[in-house]
């Protein structure tokens, strides 16, 4: 057989077999098992970041399924799919979940803005709710408009507002900041974008300098930028990056020697992977926190107790109690809540994706419960509702002292009277282009 | 034994100049657009529309259009990923600001201005050629990646610089569900390749085929090398802004720049290498093997890890299938050089003589 003939053969067997992989029918599952996909990017240029909160989001719900045997005695499944942070494999990767378990999907987290977009068009059409923890359209908080979308914890106009605050607060009052200028050094996605809109107007009401300084994905190379914030001399600069981006930027502002306490990041800017490549060069750089900080709460004990010493965690002793890490579990957290409070209402069985919807847009965690769930120290109240998709505006700024991050700073709340016109018109926009007819939430149940 | 055209006489100028000369290729033909239109759409779960089928027939399209350029007129180009994206953000535009418009009209009207902008740069290719053109193509990708990051206008003025595709209906019907999708894509990528290969057995497709195998001997005969090359570019670029436009539209739905990065630009390329130079059919072969094949790896991959008692991580799985596709396009490419539509053709010469060969 010439090497020719083994290829032929070769191709004929692969084209069959993924043609019977292809059409192959689902293996029958059991029933009383609720489905939790997690799409993860434990590889690429943004593998650093993804991978500590895949496991968060991991060991959580291994920690409810043995300590609880699940969300009131429903087991949960879990099945992580590689998408790369690429948009086409997140959509396949939904494609592919979506159906699994008996009441298929509980909720999509992709963790990707670009994803998250692409998703947006989907949901509707499968009745499956997205959990954007952080990140995603900015207006999708809107539930009228965005019925299958939840931004919960905070969107990145609220993370743009509570950094103006924070700056205003460190210079003693919103009259400081006339004539100033802040840079905004950004990821050049819609992810780095979203906060334009919200900057753009507090540039206007606060007569602040507002630069825009865009940075090509993935971002590690930024010698023109740094030389650009160095011809202009902003006072702060805000950093809206994601993966190497942000341990790059970082780095360079220590090789041009701007400051580092005047650089703000956002939440997705301020975990151990961002400043620990930098090394001195990252000591005083503030970010934004997704309301929880880094270390270790009560949580922890049972994570440790039920996963972490079981031998089935996959995260490495170091990302424990990381801050990337810990947002993992707060995602998983927040779903399962969120699926306990459907199941309050419709009985403690799995959930279909519209039933977690309810849940999701009834969640209602006041500190006694938080306490219960021990994220007591983590998170702020959260309520959802049906006008709000979002359910807190709270934030605080913590600081890499060179070792750990430190929280340096009290509790600040988004301000609605600038966020809630833009979000308005805005989601009103996408409205008209696609159509929707708004839902009236004086009268959804 | 099945597959010999011993017999079948050719009685007419028409019959010698059919696409399918053979009885048996006619069958064949028939039998799986039978299966593509009527079968399918009965069998056929939706993850295997949004995440195989539908990609792999719109990615089909762009890789002929790709082929008609690299394959038949010889032009280097790495710039169809740009291509995609003018026809996505023209089909865009043109539902946002004439809403009057049928979606699907936008898409193939975005051709037309996808077709206008490869013309404008493949006027470079009548100066320079092979790796240069590729340089200079190279150029209409980052200028891609430019302005429908920056011009504002593009875009719509949407805040995060994401856009969305206009929900699609024609004459009331909704036409969102995925078997809809299937069907137009496929309808309309089968359309346009039967275009194309009459087009390449004509004598425009003649022409460029004589640009390919030697630009000086061409012009010396007495073809046009601005008419042929930029006929190319035009022809290539409407395909692939048509390809763009239902990439946006019917499979993404929601997309920002980076869809239409260097990336797609390489895989196109990759697609039509692999695939076959000149070859319509070695098109599709090579989309359906850079779509399929790393799903198929990333599906396989764990339960045969199990069958050994191994438990494979999702990280391992996915560097497993990186090394995998890599050292299979290598494979193909050292063994045969022609493509798999060569592939296909050996097999063809096989049967002919099975079971007795000579």
């Amino acid at each position: 057989m010439g090497i020719r003939q083994v290829a032929l053969l070769g191709t004929a067997i692969v084209s069959a077999g993924m043609i019977a992989a292809l059409t192959a029918p689902s293996v029958a599952q059991a029933q009383n098992e609720q489905f939790i996909p997690n799409l993860v990017y434990r590889t690429g240029a943004y593998a650093p970041n993804g991978i500590p909160f895949a496991d968060g989001v991991a060991d959580y719900i291994n920690m409810l399924n043995a300590r609880d045997g699940g969300i009131n005695g429903v087991k949960i499944i879990t099945e992580e799919c590689e998408t790369g942070y690429a948009t086409d494999r997140g959509v396949e990767c939904y494609e592919r979940l979506k159906g699994k378990g008996p009441t298929g999907a509980a909720y999509f987290s992709p963790l990707s803005t670009g994803i998250t977009f692409a998703l947006t068009e989907k949901a509707p059409g499968d009745k499956i709710p997205l959990i954007t923890m952080g990140y995603g359209r900015s207006d999708s908080r809107d539930g009228e408009i965005f019925t299958w979308n939840f931004p919960l914890l905070g969107t990145y106009w609220t993370a743009a507002n509570v950094a103006i605050q924070y700056i205003a607060k460190e210079w003693g009052g919103f009259d400081k900041l006339k004539g100033k200028k802040i840079a905004l050094l950004y990821h050049d996605s819609p992810y780095g974008k979203e906060p334009i809109a919200a900057l753009d107007i507090m540039s206007k009401k606060y007569g602040f300098d507002f630069l825009q300084i865009p940075v090509p994905a993935p971002g590690s190379e930024q010698k023109s930028q740094w030389l650009q914030i160095r011809q202009q001399r902003p006072d702060y600069v805000l950093l809206w990056g994601w993966g190497v981006m942000n341990s790059a930027a970082v780095t360079e502002a220590g090789n041009v020697n701007y400051p580092r306490d005047h650089m703000l990041g956002v939440w997705w800017s301020g975990a151990e992977p961002d400043v620990l490549p930098a090394g001195d060069k990252a000591k005083g750089y503030k970010a934004l926190m997704l309301q929880h900080p880094a270390g270790k709460f009560a949580v922890h004990k049972d994570l440790e107790k039920y996963v972490i010493s079981q031998g089935k965690s996959m995260a490495k002793p170091e990302e424990f109690g990381q801050v990337l890490y810990n947002r993992g579990i707060i995602n998983s957290m927040l779903g399962t809540e969120s699926i306990r409070t459907a199941m309050a209402k419709f009985g403690n069985k799995p959930m279909t994706g519209e039933q977690v919807r309810w849940g999701i847009e009834h969640l209602d965690l006041n500190a006694d419960r938080i306490k219960q769930l021990g994220f007591d120290g983590m998170i702020g109240p959260i309520k959802v509702s049906c006008l709000d998709h979002e359910g807190a505006r709270l934030s605080r700024v913590h600081q890499w002292d060179g070792k750990e991050w430190k929280v340096i700073s009290d509790w600040f709340k988004g301000d609605d009277s600038i966020l809630e016109p833009l979000v308005k018109a805005t989601a009103d926009a996408y409205g008209k282009e696609k159509k929707i007819t708004p839902r009236d939430c004086s009268k959804a149940s | 034994m099945l597959y010999r055209e011993a017999g079948q006489f050719k009685a007419s100028y028409q019959a010698d100049q059919a696409i399918f000369p053979v009885a048996q290729d006619r069958l064949v033909m028939l039998a799986l657009l039978v299966i593509a239109f009527l079968v399918v759409p009965f069998v056929t779960s939706e993850y295997v529309y949004r995440a195989v089928l539908i990609p792999t027939v719109i990615l089909s399209l762009a890789a002929i259009g790709l082929n008609v350029l690299m394959g038949y007129c010889g032009q280097v180009s790495l710039g169809s990923g740009a291509f995609m994206g003018v026809g996505a953000y023209a089909a865009y535009n043109l539902a946002v600001r004439l809403p009057f418009l049928n979606p699907f009209v936008c898409i193939l009207l975005s051709g037309f201005v996808a077709a206008a902008v490869g013309i404008v740069f493949g006027i470079p290719s009548l100066r320079i050629k092979g790796f240069y053109l590729a340089c200079a193509t190279l150029a209409a990708q980052f200028f891609g990646d430019w302005a429908f990051l920056r011009i504002k206008w593009v875009t719509n003025y949407t805040p995060s610089g994401s856009v969305n595709a206009p929900p699609l209906q024609l004459f009331g019907w909704d036409l969102s569900s995925p078997t809809a999708n299937y069907l137009v894509a496929l309808g309309i990528t089968l359309a346009l390749a039967l275009a194309v290969k009459n087009i390449v057995r004509g004598h425009i497709g003649r022409q460029w085929m004589a640009i390919r195998d030697m630009d000086i001997a061409a012009e010396i005969i007495g073809v046009r090398p601005l008419y042929a090359k930029l006929s190319a570019f035009a022809v290539s670029s409407f395909l692939i802004g048509v390809a763009g436009a239902m990439w946006a539209f019917l499979y993404l739905g929601s997309w920002e720049p980076a869809a239409f990065d260097i990336n797609r630009s390489f895989s196109l390329m990759f697609m039509v290498i692999i695939g076959g130079l000149g070859s319509i059919l070695g098109s599709a072969l090579g989309a359906i093997f850079i779509v399929l094949l790393p799903i198929f790896l990333n599906q396989a991959l764990p339960p045969l890890g199990a069958a050994v008692g191994w438990q494979i991580s999702t990280a391992t799985v996915s560097h497993f299938e990186s090394m995998i596709f890599g050292a299979l396009i290598v494979f193909f490419l050292v063994v045969e050089p022609h493509g798999l539509a060569r592939l296909w053709s050996i097999g063809k010469e096989k049967l002919r003589l099975w079971p007795f060969p000579h």
